[in-house]
């Protein structure tokens, strides 16, 4: 299947990436091809399969939900692009 | 320098005999960096000062039996939280991220008692297969600095190639351990799904990604893997199965008999560059000599095995990657004055090219309307997949395998046309649906390029003790790659 140039530019949104007018152009080419590819799949009938979405199968080991503080707030807000030494802080929203 | 070129089991025994100096096996390790690093571009960060002052520490307190390595000088991929050390993915985006706590797995290694020396360079957030979507510039391939070192550890495997660590840890979504280890010439495990912890190795495809050891000998790889496997509370997903004694069960391999080794009738027919295949087969006859069958099977899906892995990869990364949005951490565009523009261009600017593909990619083949056709197909074929693999073990204990079609390609020569760079995929990517483990073990120089050629051995899930034993017997019988070019004067 190929895809329409408005397609990449409406999937860059919802990706949360824009992208410029060229590179637009030449993504629409490679994600058309790509997706080409991907249609070998459909030579290959799967109706009873069930899918296999991970590689472990049996019930997953959880540890019991218990509160520890292991971090200090300084530590958590060390990467922070901006902070107030309380919160992390963003652009006005509202 | 020379103790920079010993193995990882060697150094370990003359650091607790105290036949050198911790100190002095850190300084030949960055001698070999400080030589090699302007022309390989294998580290992001060296960890140089840190480093000595801890083999200081570590000499003046003595030798510690409790620790199966102490003081070895390691590298580890920079895709893998090390606390207080820049953890950066090759990534603009995570440019001047520094972690506050360890990866288990890192964790581990410094409980034993490694020196974390350096973080290596790779595809960004681990997409790609030569190293070059690297936001800190390609590494070069040791054995030709013309060619790529391959992907997306290509920094792991160049850096304990050229001998400036003694091992590292990479990770493997879609053959990243595999095939830099091959185009290198070294060794690279990756276990079962599940064996090591992912805690603290930041996600790229969560139902793929596995970490492993890469190493110079296979039985350095087995010394690293007993370190790092086991259980960890903090991933659900990890194993509580035993860890077994990796470095013991080597004693008792000898010889191959009694070994059936299958070969994939599919991987081997075409599309395989004659020295790749030449290689191959001579290291499958020795294998042979040494009492192996050799068993044709079949891996009938082995066509389809492409575009599901880039399908779930790319599904997995778009919603993995959401997580980049320039508010706790990682790169901001810091002139955006509204929240989604914030967004918008933080991405923009932070993610590189094929990150930005697969994130788009994925984030198409999970929208309404095309999830079924895409994501859950894939998801199906998946199964199909993995049942060729498990009925194949059924006729054979391990799999071999080509590492790719061709030996390291040139700097360049892929990079235009992603789709043909995922094409070079094509025998490492299944062993990651099927979540079993796999090592690739180097078999040689191609005469046509005389570059390192690499096999690789599936085994069954948690086999990795069989995988160990028939590469370690193959292993004495072949010829190594020997000494890379960047290292050549040093003889």
């Amino acid at each position: 299947m190929s895809i329409s140039k408005e397609q990449v530019a409406k999937i860059a949104t919802l990706s949360r990436l824009s992208l410029e007018e060229d590179k637009l152009d030449q993504f629409t080419g490679q994600l058309s091809s790509i997706l080409q590819y991907m249609e070998k799949l459909n030579e290959l009938e799967t109706t009873d399969v069930e899918p296999l979405y991970s590689p472990v199968e049996q019930t997953t080991v959880l540890r019991e939900d218990v509160v520890e503080k292991k971090f200090k707030r300084e530590e958590l807000l060390a990467n922070a692009p901006e902070d107030d030494g309380q919160y992390f802080i963003v652009p006005r929203i509202i | 320098m020379e103790l920079a070129f010993k193995t990882l089991t060697r150094i370990r025994d003359i650091l607790s005999r105290k036949e050198a100096s911790v100190e002095e096996v850190v300084n030949a390790c960055l001698q070999v960096i400080e030589k090699t690093e302007p022309e390989l571009n294998a580290l992001i960060t060296t960890c140089a000062e840190e480093a000595i002052e801890q083999a200081r520490q570590m000499d003046n307190q003595g030798p510690d039996p409790e620790k199966p390595l102490w003081g070895v000088p390691v590298v580890i991929k920079d895709v893998i939280a090390t606390k207080g050390i820049r953890t950066t993915c090759a990534s603009k985006i995570l440019e001047n991220f520094v972690p506050c706590y360890d990866a288990t797995l890192v964790e581990k290694l410094k409980q034993a008692g490694c020196i974390i020396l350096g973080k290596t360079n790779m595809d960004e957030f681990a997409m790609g297969s030569s190293t070059e979507n690297s936001a800190f510039g390609p590494t070069k391939n040791p054995y030709d600095l013309t060619r790529v070192p391959g992907g997306s550890s290509g920094g792991s495997a160049a850096s304990v190639a050229a001998a400036q660590a003694f091992a590292s840890v990479g990770t493997d979504t879609g053959g990243s351990i595999r095939q830099p280890a091959g185009f290198c010439g070294i060794v690279g495990l990756k276990p079962t799904y599940g064996r090591v912890s992912r805690f603290g190795l930041i996600a790229y495809g969560s139902s793929l990604d596995q970490a492993g050891p890469m190493t110079r000998t296979v039985r350095d790889a087995a010394l690293m893997l007993q370190v790092i496997a086991g259980h960890d509370p903090k991933d659900s997903t990890s194993s509580p199965e035993d860890v077994p004694d990796y470095v013991q069960t080597l004693q008792k391999a000898n010889d191959l008999k009694g070994i059936r080794l299958g070969y994939p009738v599919e991987y081997w027919e075409k599309g395989l560059s004659p020295e790749v295949k030449d290689c191959c087969e001579q290291a499958l006859n020795k294998a042979r000599e040494l009492g192996a069958e050799i068993i044709p099977i079949s891996i009938k899906h082995t066509p389809y095995a492409i575009a599901t892995y880039y399908i779930i990869a790319m599904a997995e990364a778009s919603s993995n990657l959401a997580r980049y949005d320039g508010v706790r951490f990682g790169f901001r565009d810091k002139e955006a004055t509204e929240l989604l523009e914030m967004y918008l261009n933080s991405r923009s600017k932070g993610f590189g090219e094929e990150v930005k593909r697969r994130i788009m990619l994925g984030t198409y083949v999970l929208s309404a309307g095309y999830y079924d056709a895409y994501y859950k197909k894939a998801a199906q074929v998946r199964r199909l997949i993995r049942q060729d693999f498990l009925d194949a073990l059924k006729a054979c204990d391990l799999i071999c395998a080509p590492v790719a079609p061709t030996t390291a390609f040139k700097l360049g020569e892929n990079i235009d046309d992603p789709l043909q760079m995922y094409l070079t995929d094509i025998f490492t990517i299944s062993l990651n649906l099927t979540g079993l483990p796999g090592m690739t073990l180097p078999v040689g120089l191609g005469q046509e390029t005389n570059m390192p050629v690499g096999m690789q051995f599936f085994g069954p899930a948690f086999g990795e003790e069989i995988i160990f034993q028939v590469c370690h017997v193959l292993e004495q019988a072949l010829q190594g790659p020997g000494l890379p070019h960047v290292l050549k004067d040093e003889g």
